[in-house]
């Protein structure tokens, strides 16, 4: 195999692999987060309102985690360094 | 495709190009001060509330709620900052779905510049409540030993909140982008008005916690006086 396509390789098997466990462990989070907060509201529907803000924000606390991992897969993807430099040093090579 | 809309050229003035990010920015700001200005033009006393007065203010007074209920004080300068980043992002986020919008909250440049507004105005805050000694001191609370760990604490802060935003708006559009090309007719629907949920809470989530980090600087009273100056001004 080629530079090129070792790099493509590892860049597409990593962003699968880093988006698998970046949505694994947030959705175990989030899922328990709501069933928390259901039972809490289900106990007190007074406090709901305050529940559910509460809830709101730490579910994107939690679902940061998972924004992290799409943004470095993402990066991977589209905007990977090593395969830009890779083109370059290929073209050089092709082109001196 | 592209990650961000920093790279498309909006149009060129005078050998300066102009990216859709700072377009839209300005637009957005334009849009809102004009829309408050146009509002409030006649804000007299023998006017009537027009029903577009009526929206501003009960936008406002939920704002105002909102902070209240988090700090327990009135204070008008959070209402105004955090209020401002609220009513941009939220603005901006839900004008995706205006076809050819790229939201400037969809690039990195316009979240980490809200970012460091909020790293910054979080010592300000907190030196103006408690004086440039007693912020300070908060960096050596509970230990000396956690001098190191607050001030990490301090970046990834604004970390965090660059990158939530960021990731949230631009996976928005990313997916779309991805479901027009696999299933075109109905899912890219749905999955739009997923990103307009998501946008709003977003906004909501980037306004609440800049509120939290600076009341969590600025809370010097002690909890009794707290809740008598709360009950004193309600």
């Amino acid at each position: 195999m080629t530079d090129l396509s070792i790099i493509a390789v590892i860049s597409i098997f990593t962003a699968g692999l880093t988006v698998s466990f970046g949505a694994l462990g947030p959705a175990l989070g989030e899922g328990r987060a709501a069933a928390a907060a259901l039972n809490a509201i289900a106990q007190q529907p007074d406090a709901s309102s305050t529940l559910s803000r509460t809830l709101f924000v730490s579910l994107a606390m939690i679902e940061s985690t998972a924004i992290y991992c799409f943004v470095v897969a993402m990066i991977l993807l589209f905007a990977n360094p090593f395969w830009n430099a890779a083109v370059e040093a290929a073209a050089q090579s092709t082109g001196g | 495709m592209e990650l961000t809309p920093d790279d498309s050229i909006a149009f060129v003035i005078g050998g300066i190009a102009v990216n859709s990010t700072i377009f839209n920015t300005w637009l957005i700001m334009a849009l809102l001060t004009g829309v408050s200005v146009l509002i409030t033009r006649n804000l007299r006393p023998d006017v009537p509330p027009n029903r577009w007065r009526t929206t501003l203010e009960v936008i406002v007074n939920g704002i105002q709620g909102q902070i209240f209920e988090i700090t327990q004080r009135r204070d008008q300068r959070l209402l105004y900052f955090t209020g401002t980043l609220f009513l941009f992002i939220v603005t901006s986020n839900l004008l995706t779905v205006v076809p050819g919008f790229d939201p400037p909250t969809a690039s990195l440049s316009t979240t980490t510049a809200l970012a460091l507004s909020v790293l910054v105005a979080v010592p300000l805050f907190g030196i103006g409540s408690r004086g440039l000694r007693g912020y300070l001191r908060t960096y050596l609370e509970p230990s000396v030993f956690m001098l190191p760990f607050n001030i990490i604490s301090e970046f990834s802060r604004g970390v965090s909140l660059a990158i939530r935003l960021y990731g949230n708006i631009m996976s928005g559009a990313v997916i779309a982008a991805i479901l027009l090309g696999v299933a075109p007719f109905f899912f890219p629907v749905v999955m739009d008005m997923l990103g307009l949920l998501t946008g709003i809470i977003q906004a909501y989530i980037f306004a609440i916690l800049a509120t939290v980090y600076i009341s969590s600087a600025t809370a010097s009273p002690p909890l009794p006086d707290s809740k008598q100056t709360a009950k004193d001004q309600t």
